[in-house]
């Protein structure tokens, strides 16, 4: 038999079929609103996107945005290490329960995620009315936006670390505590390295997530503008005071950081090939 | 071995000589209860606070029914859509070679990195009435914007990688082999097609239909731009939540709640024992 055509390659027809399919479905899903996004914004030109990215309520909302992306993604990467050193270095019961615990937030609605906070922390919640007391608030301000964020990106670290280092097993980490090494130079000195790259990838991730959350946050935030509004929140409001090119334009800034998590995914794809695990 | 002998003996632990168990799933468990599980307990309470009468009526009004059927109707189609597509998608990828393949396999993951606010106004800004896809759909009676239609739009969009990502990995360790032995005994490319390579699929393309599907249920900035958000009509279960929040009725807003969890964990299982059953079936 000819090699010419492989038993298992597909027919041409089928092959055009595929990826014209392919070609049509990215372009009205994924091209087409991408550039939606800067066609808009620059409708009328550079001047009124730099006018509305420079308005001190857009900036107050990249700042805001950015302390909670540096308080959110740090939690995350902390409790990952530890979550992914328990579960894949260790034997224990219940680990695939704490497993399926840690992805819970994924299957909570990120709107659910803004309310368990507001029954927790707002005024008619749990700790409200003594909160309130003291004169500290929890909801309508910023740390309210940081823990929602810590719940929806809560597991996307640990996710990318479990399988990862449980496919590494321990033989090296044995070897290393047998030679006289402690648990911290352990893990810096032997896990990490083989690990880090995943960790690079679920920081990326995390932080995308971070920075672009909108659902959890829009419950908590009370929408103060230039106090509590981050810039998905920032987004919104322009766009519902039809201020359509000041949208764009701060939604243009989003997606910015979006391509450019995209670009360094790729990177990383490039350098570390048979590196990701599985879908975050 | 030090910490085997002078370590302390956890029953229901196997010991290892790995250390840093105990601090490490100290913080893990502390972390989770703190920012997961009790407050997701408040909501349980809260809703299991109410009257079996008040929890219905506000679990279960028409206004929220009509809510629910949209949001898993409007899931279950885009999942699908997304399950039809995203294995073509991952088919293109693994098996064929075409300009432009690094840009496709770069562009997949945009919605897990997008915002959801910023493809929610692009989306509605597109498929409006004035929009590049909208106007021309409006023209032939199609009208997507301010419609279940537009919530579907929404949602395939969000759930786009998700089965992508899921079969890649195992259509990548499929051996060709495999298929080439199916056709020289004989078998034709639709018998190889279907008794060969859809089985192995099967429980990764149902797992990816399932993370596509649960995303959609709760999924919000995406949809609210484009739906409308008329009541009965293209109103999501998580907007009516943000509704009775906006009028602090915490309790109302619980029992929503409840019930989208509640329908979210069934799907789980559901997807759970349908994955342990083809497995099983695909061994024996």
């Amino acid at each position: 038999m000819s090699r010419a055509s492989r038993p298992a390659e597909d027919p041409i027809w089928l092959r055009a079929g595929v990826l014209i399919a392919v070609a049509l479905f990215m372009g009205v899903m994924i091209a087409l609103p991408l550039a939606t996004v800067f066609l808009t914004a620059l409708a009328k030109g550079l001047e009124p996107v730099i006018a509305a990215i420079a308005a001190p309520d857009a900036l107050a909302a990249v700042r805001l945005t950015l302390l909670t992306a540096a308080i959110a993604v740090p939690v995350n990467l902390v409790f990952g290490v530890c979550a992914s050193w328990a579960v894949a270095k260790h034997d224990f019961a219940g680990k695939s329960l704490l497993v399926s615990l840690i992805d819970l937030p994924f299957s909570v609605s990120p709107v659910v995620a803004g309310l368990i906070y507001v029954l927790v922390f707002g005024l008619q919640g749990w700790l409200g009315p003594s909160l309130e007391a003291h004169d500290i608030h929890i909801i309508f301000a910023a740390p309210g936006i940081v823990l929602a964020t810590i719940f929806v990106t809560f597991p996307f670290v640990a996710r990318e670390l479990i399988p990862l280092m449980e496919a590494q097993g321990t033989d090296a980490e044995e070897a290393a505590v047998s030679l006289g090494a402690s648990g911290l130079a352990t893990f810096f000195r032997v896990t990490a390295p083989n690990v880090r790259w995943g960790l690079v990838y679920g920081v990326l991730l995390c932080n995308a997530r971070a920075m672009g959350e909108f659902g959890a946050v829009s419950v908590v935030s009370g929408r103060i503008r230039g106090v509590t509004t981050t810039l998905p929140l920032h987004v919104e409001i322009l766009y519902n005071e039809y201020n359509f090119v000041g949208a764009f334009a701060v939604a243009g800034l989003l997606c910015l950081l979006a391509l450019a998590t995209l670009a360094a995914k790729a990177v990383l794809d490039l350098a570390w090939p048979e590196g990701r695990a599985h879908v975050g | 071995m030090g910490q085997a002998t002078t370590g302390r003996v956890w029953i229901w632990r196997r010991r290892t000589a790995v250390p840093g168990f105990g601090a490490t799933f100290g913080v893990t468990v502390s972390l989770l209860s703190l920012v997961v599980l009790i407050p997701l307990a408040a909501v349980a309470l809260r809703g299991a606070a109410l009257s079996p009468d008040a929890f219905v009526r506000a679990a279960f009004s028409a206004r929220a029914l009509a809510s629910y059927r949209l949001s898993v109707g409007a899931a279950a189609f885009a999942a699908l859509i997304n399950g039809v597509f995203g294995l073509a998608t991952a088919w293109a990828l693994v098996r064929y070679t075409f300009p432009g393949r690094a840009l496709l396999n770069a562009f997949v993951d945009l919605p897990f990195a997008l915002p959801t606010a910023v493809a929610g106004i692009s989306l509605a800004v597109l498929y409006g009435p004035q929009g590049w896809l909208g106007a021309p759909l409006e023209r032939l009676g199609l009208p997507v914007a301010n419609t279940p239609a537009g919530v579907t739009v929404a949602l395939t969009f969000i759930g786009l990688p998700f089965v992508v990502r899921t079969v890649e990995p195992v259509l990548r360790d499929l051996a060709l082999e495999l298929e080439e032995a199916a056709a020289t005994l004989g078998a034709s490319r639709l018998q190889t097609l279907l008794r060969v390579i859809a089985p192995a699929l099967a429980p990764a393309w149902l797992t990816g239909f399932a993370l596509a599907f649960a995303r959609g249920l709760g999924e919000y900035g995406s949809v609210i731009f484009i739906a409308g958000n008329m009541p009965y009509r293209s109103e999501i279960a998580p907007l009516l939540i943000t509704i009775e929040l906006e009028q602090f009725d915490y309790a109302s807003a619980s029992a929503i709640a409840l019930v989208m969890l509640a329908i979210s964990f069934v799907m789980l299982a559901v997807i759970n024992t349908g994955q342990s059953w083809m497995r099983r079936s695909a061994q024996g």
